[in-house]
């Protein structure tokens, strides 16, 4: 439904997006997320036929985005991340003129207008002027307008942004409910949001694409050697000395707490050796108190993959 | 030609908001009337019953009021940056630009429309010849038309409202006066290629009631130019 590729952006002579290619299903609901500047909202204003690319090539269902602007637009409901509006405009006035420039028609219009505005809780404040709203207002507002026609692809860039915790469960609910109908590629950098919501996730950072794949893919790339942590108490050498040899540990570090060895233990890939340290523990007369795997979380993924990017840069 | 009927109605409708647009309408009609009263027809028995002096009057006159009508046209869409939601709606480069212009010279249209009044005042004392005056509003249709497409490309080329509307303004007093003044002192065929170039001297047989195709073609090829150069910058700004 979405295709990008080796989609390339140069500002003068900054090099904004890098060669970004990748495919997005219909149907799929994408996160789509990276660090600040590192090219998400420039990679969907080429996608949303806002500017051309320097290089590569894009198409959204099945329309390229180059050669065949109009179509692609006529496609795609988007809400931009600072959700520009007129503020001099009521709301269903503003709403009532993007309708016109969608060609909804003129029978159709109102019921457009609003379905689209109870959709996204915008009936409340349909006759206030846009200017006097508040920042969760209009993106509601900026929402309404991207549901609208009724578009088979939604691009979203931080539809969240500036909504209180209520609004945001909304907004989610909202996008899930949407996935079902649509194609929605949606960007962000609140991570557990895009865990949450979404399929399917790609990283960008530095204007590439580092990461993709599902939330479980990516953070099972993390895990790759999984990390114990158990509190054990006995004399501190000792016990880092036993577990260290212990077949399957690459690492131990330990630290003291309240009386008790906080030990880190690195598991090679593949190995588990909870039950064989509860014996170890138990055969020597020490004490054990907590022993738990640590499951890597899509933030710890993050920060690994676009501070790597960002030695890689510097390097 | 939908989406540039629909734009044209929004443009139109945010004057009504605008503060600018106000002043602008008041002191156009203060100086109009104003002009109408001390330097207008002396309404006397023998006197010639015309707005010629008044149309003369309006080709110096609209180089200032014109430009903050069109300033924000297109620059303040950048600003603000409501040009993203703009250009991502299924609306081409040229129904943008046609779409503002239509709006701002509806809005100037607007503007011209109590200057009827003075019309009445002339039916009332006098019996005027409505064939030179019908000519004159032609050729400020005309000359509207010119200023807004002028203003129009300023307003395309920054972001910044007030650096348009100087630029439209010299550009605008340069062609309407300077070039005329200086076609005056020049000789030969520079004199002809400035007063080809002068606004003032294709304007001035309108204010005097006289129709000329030639003068037609100058001010609607001079719009079609700076609306083409407008679409043009609207285009190459995406590559910015």
């Amino acid at each position: 439904m979405i295709q990008a590729k080796n989609l390339t952006k140069w500002y003068g002579a900054t090099l904004a997006v890098d060669h970004v290619s990748f495919h997005i299903e219909k149907g799929q609901i994408v996160g789509f997320l990276g660090p600040n500047g590192a090219g998400k909202t420039t990679t969907i204003r080429m996608l949303t036929c806002y500017m051309p690319a320097s290089s590569g090539s894009a198409s959204v269902a099945g329309f390229d985005c180059f050669n065949d602007s109009l179509a692609v637009r006529r496609q795609i409901g988007y809400l931009p991340e600072s959700v520009p509006l007129y503020s001099e405009m009521r709301v269903r006035e503003y709403l009532a003129f993007r309708a016109r420039l969608r060609k909804i028609p003129r029978s159709e219009r109102s019921s457009a207008v609003g379905r689209a505005a109870d959709l996204c809780g915008v009936d409340a404040f349909v006759n206030r002027p846009i200017g006097q709203l508040s920042k969760g207002m209009r993106q509601r507002v900026g929402l309404a307008e991207a549901l609208m026609h009724n578009p088979p692809v939604l691009v979203l860039d931080e539809p969240t942004i500036g909504l209180d915790p209520t609004q945001i469960r909304d907004v989610r609910t909202l996008i899930r409910r949407l996935a079902e109908s649509h194609t929605i590629m949606f960007s962000s950098h609140i991570l557990p949001e895009v865990e949450a919501i979404c399929e399917r996730i790609i990283i960008i950072a530095g204007g590439r694409i580092v990461a993709s794949g599902s939330p479980a893919e990516l953070t099972e790339r993390i895990t790759a050697g999984s990390r114990l942590i158990a509190e054990v108490q006995g004399p501190k050498d000792q016990v880092v000395g036993a577990v260290e040899q212990m077949t399957g540990v690459s690492k131990v570090a330990s630290q003291p707490s309240d009386g008790w060895n906080r030990l880190t233990i690195e598991v090679v890939k593949g190995q588990d050796v909870r039950q064989e340290l509860a014996k170890l523990v138990t055969h020597h007369g020490w004490a054990l108190r907590e022993l738990r795997r640590e499951v890597a979380s899509l933030e710890d993924f993050f920060v690994q993959i676009t501070a790597e990017q960002h030695l890689r840069r510097e390097s | 030609m939908g989406n540039v009927w629909t734009l044209a109605r929004r443009e139109l409708g945010n004057y009504f908001f605008s503060p600018i647009a106000y002043l602008v309408a008041f002191f156009f009609l203060i100086f109009t009337g104003v002009f109408f009263v001390f330097y207008g027809p002396r309404l006397e028995a023998g006197m010639e019953a015309t707005l010629a002096p008044l149309f003369a009057f309006m080709v110096i006159v609209l180089t200032l009021f014109v430009p903050p009508l069109t300033m924000r046209l297109l620059s303040d869409e950048y600003r603000s940056g409501t040009i993203e939601m703009l250009m991502t709606a299924p609306v081409t480069d040229v129904e943008v630009v046609l779409g503002k212009f239509l709006g701002a010279l509806l809005y100037y249209v607007a503007l011209l429309v109590p200057t009827v009044a003075y019309l009445f005042i002339l039916e009332l004392y006098a019996d005027p010849d409505y064939g030179p005056i019908l000519a004159g509003y032609l050729g400020l249709l005309l000359i509207g038309g010119l200023y807004i497409s002028v203003g129009t490309f300023f307003s395309a080329l920054s972001r910044y409202q007030i650096v348009a509307a100087v630029a439209s303004i010299v550009v605008l007093f340069l062609f309407a006066y300077i070039i005329g003044q200086a076609s005056m002192e020049a000789s030969g065929s520079l004199r002809v290629f400035l007063q080809t170039l002068s606004i003032e001297g294709h304007y001035r047989d309108f204010a005097r009631g006289v129709l000329d195709t030639s003068h037609i073609v100058y001010f609607l090829s001079g719009t079609l130019f700076f609306l083409f150069l407008s679409i043009k910058v609207v285009e190459s700004r995406k590559w910015w």
